[in-house]
């Protein structure tokens, strides 16, 4: 097998093995990655929402936040991680066609 | 590592978009001469592989969450310079379609994962690996090594970055505007949980893949 397609296939097991990045953390009941609080979070932790803070957190409003469909937040783990699954999928398919047009725009075909 | 819109103030953001964007002409300029159009596939799969390894979040029990990079792994395959634009690529999508890492952030949150990231881990692993035969375990231990210090010092550098903003911007009655945590937290925090644990994943991850090359294909 062409070493190409084995890094392939290994990142199609990642993509499926992914939800693993959900649900550890989950059971070991760790929270956010420090520095990555959401506002509600911040107030929680420091008792105030810093005002620049308040005013660019809500800049940018992702289309999938946080690798979940939006209003999926209550239905638990098996939905999460299957939109977890989806949205690296997405992204991936995403990644490989900007890379292909970033390579045909840089990179020069040789010459046979 | 991904640094939210909201905890760098316009002046950090603005200074790292500045550093980044000639940082990414002569990216695109060294790679345009470099690669060849047969390992644009590998590009793609270095991005893809990064953008994925990034979403295993380890968990400190009962503590916060981090996760390897895979920059220093795309660094030793495709050379420090691809690896920038790679990463880069995936960290925008982050940014933009999972609101994993800020828009006004991707300058310094590429700074830290795509630029500094890369290259040390890059120079480590030649440096270690300096004339060691192909096949030799002293080329999988330079890896290891390299994605550890790597990650390391790019989690050294989004502490900074958090930890300057109390000096930068505070109201008159002393709240933060953004980060709140000075130096002395968020420094120690951001190295403390990187040297103790997500470290680790990125030497483990970096040092099998390159064995593994190592064994299956003769590589390395």
């Amino acid at each position: 097998m062409k070493i190409i397609t084995k890094f392939w296939i290994g990142i199609a097991a990642l993509i499926l093995l992914a939800p693993l990045g959900l649900i550890l953390p989950e059971y070991f009941k760790a929270g956010s990655a420090w520095g990555e609080w959401g506002a509600d979070e911040m107030k929680e932790l420091v008792g105030y929402i810093p005002q620049g803070l308040e005013k660019l957190s809500s800049l940018w409003s992702a289309p999938i936040p946080d690798y979940a469909f939006k209003g999926w937040g209550e239905k638990g783990l098996a939905h999460l991680s299957f939109a977890y699954i989806v949205s690296a999928a997405l992204g991936i398919l995403l990644i490989v066609l900007i890379v292909l047009l970033l390579g045909k725009a840089l990179v020069r075909k040789e010459k046979k | 590592m991904h640094i939210p819109d909201g905890y760098l103030g316009p002046a950090t953001c603005g200074v790292f978009y500045a550093v980044m964007l000639p940082i990414w002409a002569l990216a695109s300029r060294i790679v345009k001469k470099t690669l060849k159009a047969r390992q644009v596939p590998m590009l793609a799969i270095g991005a893809a592989f990064s953008f994925v390894i990034m979403m295993f979040n380890v968990p400190i029990p009962g503590g916060t969450t981090g996760h390897a990079v895979g920059g220093v792994l795309v660094a030793i395959l495709l050379g420090p310079w691809a690896a920038c634009i790679a990463i880069t690529v995936a960290l925008v999508i982050q940014a933009l379609l999972f609101g994993d890492g800020g828009i006004t952030a991707i300058g310094a949150n590429c700074f830290n994962m795509a630029f500094v990231l890369p290259f040390a881990g890059y120079y480590i692993y030649k440096a270690i690996s300096y004339n060691a035969p192909r096949g030799s375990n002293r080329r999988v231990i330079a890896a290891g090594i390299a994605g550890y210090i790597a990650l390391n010092i790019a989690a050294g550098l989004t502490g900074f970055e958090f930890g300057i903003q109390p000096l930068l911007h505070k109201t008159a009655s002393g709240q933060a505007l953004y980060c709140p945590y000075g130096l002395n937290v968020a420094l120690p925090v951001m190295l403390g949980e990187h040297l103790i644990v997500f470290g680790w994943v990125e030497a483990i991850v970096t040092g099998l893949v390159v064995k593994y090359l190592q064994k299956h294909e003769n590589y390395y």
